[in-house]
């Protein structure tokens, strides 16, 4: 179960039209497909569910199951969230 | 707040974006007197501080123009007794909120009401891993105990745990008591920043500046320290932000003039960087000024945008979008022009003046006690002449 690292916060930024990550004195703007999966991390929904959902939301995307597992252990590895 | 200029358009003849990080230095009032610090000499000269209303007015009018990060900074932010509302105000419009405090006048129970009020995260600086050598450079006598105390409040309330430590020739050898005093504490972050000369840190500067020598012995211990984290799993994070005097080429100060940086003083000057105010420019104060069009449209924000400014060897040098020369008021302090090269860089005629500063390095004998300690004795001194 995939949750945000503490003291990190999501959100949408309306002035550079992304998604970003914000934490002690930094921020990273997401691109699409980084902002659409971290907007899916709550702390309540397994990989399985968001998986799932993303499908749901973008379904000529095909299987998303490579990709959200692929960025989902590089945001682990940058310390961005951590699995429970 | 409705002033003349509302609704009034920017020309950003730059076409400069929009500013991501805003430093809010509340107060240069301060109970710590450290050397290195980076306001400037004649702090105790300024003006009347902003009062609570134009910090909020100030706080709202960045974060609609895109600010998402803000300092809470100074001095010693905790002075202010409206903290608590202005972080609230913060918290409110959205924006990820750093308090960077000494840790004195801080408590538990304040930690915690903070964190109620929205704030994201707590820096506490120290001066050293043990208490005698931390006070001494402090210039406080209950520094130390205060701040460990405060370190184990911020970790227990929940906020991610960034320590910063100024890095100069009398503590750089403690960099292993201070990589492990950090471990023990649980630090997420552990900024290792050694001396920058600006402010009173320039003028202490002979006194300051680490050897290469003991540069390299740290640059390695940080090197083990790092991998010995690796190694455990830890995630803690070691950020040494090494002397720029010891480099052939300038730091892209800033990310670049007016490009993501807005600092606003405690008189309300705003700043491209906390630094600028020694420069020689006129930068207008969000008083008297919309601070959208201070940033897009002002002179001083405009002064060293884009690159038509530079003479040689920038204008013809194929690095300058790297670095935009370096920085402007390092390039002032040194050769008493701010447009000229950062001297840092190997390429400028002034070069010789960082070479100098390194051999001094390797000769220096000042002690602690004959640095000049930032307080408001010495900084009349200043401005009085």
């Amino acid at each position: 179960m995939p949750r945000l690292r503490p003291g990190f916060r999501f959100q949408w930024e309306p002035v550079q039209d992304c998604y970003v990550l914000l934490y002690p004195e930094g921020m990273v703007k997401l691109n699409g497909s980084a902002g659409a999966i971290l907007n899916e991390v709550d702390g309540q929904r397994s990989v399985a569910d968001i998986i799932a959902t993303l499908e749901r939301q973008f379904p000529d995307a095909g299987s998303l199951e490579g990709d959200v597992n692929d960025f989902l252990r590089d945001a682990c590895q940058q310390h961005w969230i951590e699995m429970s | 707040m409705t002033s003349p200029e509302a609704g009034k358009t920017v020309r950003n003849p730059h076409k400069a974006g929009p500013p991501l990080w805003l430093l809010a230095e509340l107060t240069y009032r301060c109970p710590l007197q450290c050397p290195y610090c980076s306001n400037p000499l004649d702090f105790a000269n300024t003006e009347q501080e902003l009062t609570t209303e134009e910090w909020v007015s100030v706080l709202r009018q960045g974060r609609e123009m895109g600010a998402a990060q803000l300092g809470f900074s100074g001095g010693e932010p905790l002075v202010r007794q409206d903290l608590p509302e202005l972080i609230a105000e913060a918290r409110h419009l959205g924006y990820y909120s750093n308090l960077i405090t000494s840790g004195l006048g801080l408590s538990e129970a304040k930690v915690n009401a903070f964190r109620e009020a929205g704030l994201d995260h707590i820096q506490v600086s120290f001066q050293a891993s043990d208490p005698e050598l931390n006070n001494a450079v402090a210039g406080s006598r209950k520094a130390f105990d205060q701040k460990l105390a405060m370190a184990r409040a911020v970790k227990d309330a929940g906020y991610p745990m960034v320590l910063n430590f100024v890095i100069h020739r009398h503590n750089i050898h403690q960099m292993n008591d201070i990589m492990a005093l950090c471990e023990r504490l649980g630090a997420d972050y552990v900024e290792l920043a050694t001396c920058q000369y600006y402010g009173w840190a320039f003028k202490n500067r002979e006194g300051l500046m680490p050897s290469r020598a003991q540069l390299e012995k740290a640059e390695a211990e940080v090197q083990t320290y790092r991998q010995q984290l690796a190694a455990s799993g830890s995630a803690m994070k070691l950020i040494f932000v090494t002397p720029d005097y010891y480099e052939e080429r300038p730091k892209a100060c800033m990310n670049g003039w007016g490009s993501l940086f807005l600092t606003v003083a405690p008189d309300g000057t705003a700043l491209p960087c906390h630094s600028a105010k020694l420069l020689p420019i006129d930068f207008p104060s969000v008083r008297e000024m919309e601070l959208k069009t201070i940033w897009y449209d002002s002179p001083g924000f405009n002064h060293y945008r884009g690159d038509s400014w530079m003479p040689e060897p920038c204008r013809s040098c194929d690095e300058k979008g790297k670095d935009f020369g370096g920085c402007r008021c390092q390039a002032y302090l040194l050769t008493g022009n701010a447009d000229n090269a950062d001297p840092v860089c190997s390429k400028s005629s002034h070069h010789d003046r960082i070479l100098a500063a390194r051999r001094a390095a390797d000769h220096a004998t000042a002690g602690i006690d004959e640095l000049t300690y930032r307080n408001a004795d010495n900084s009349r001194l200043f401005f009085r002449g």
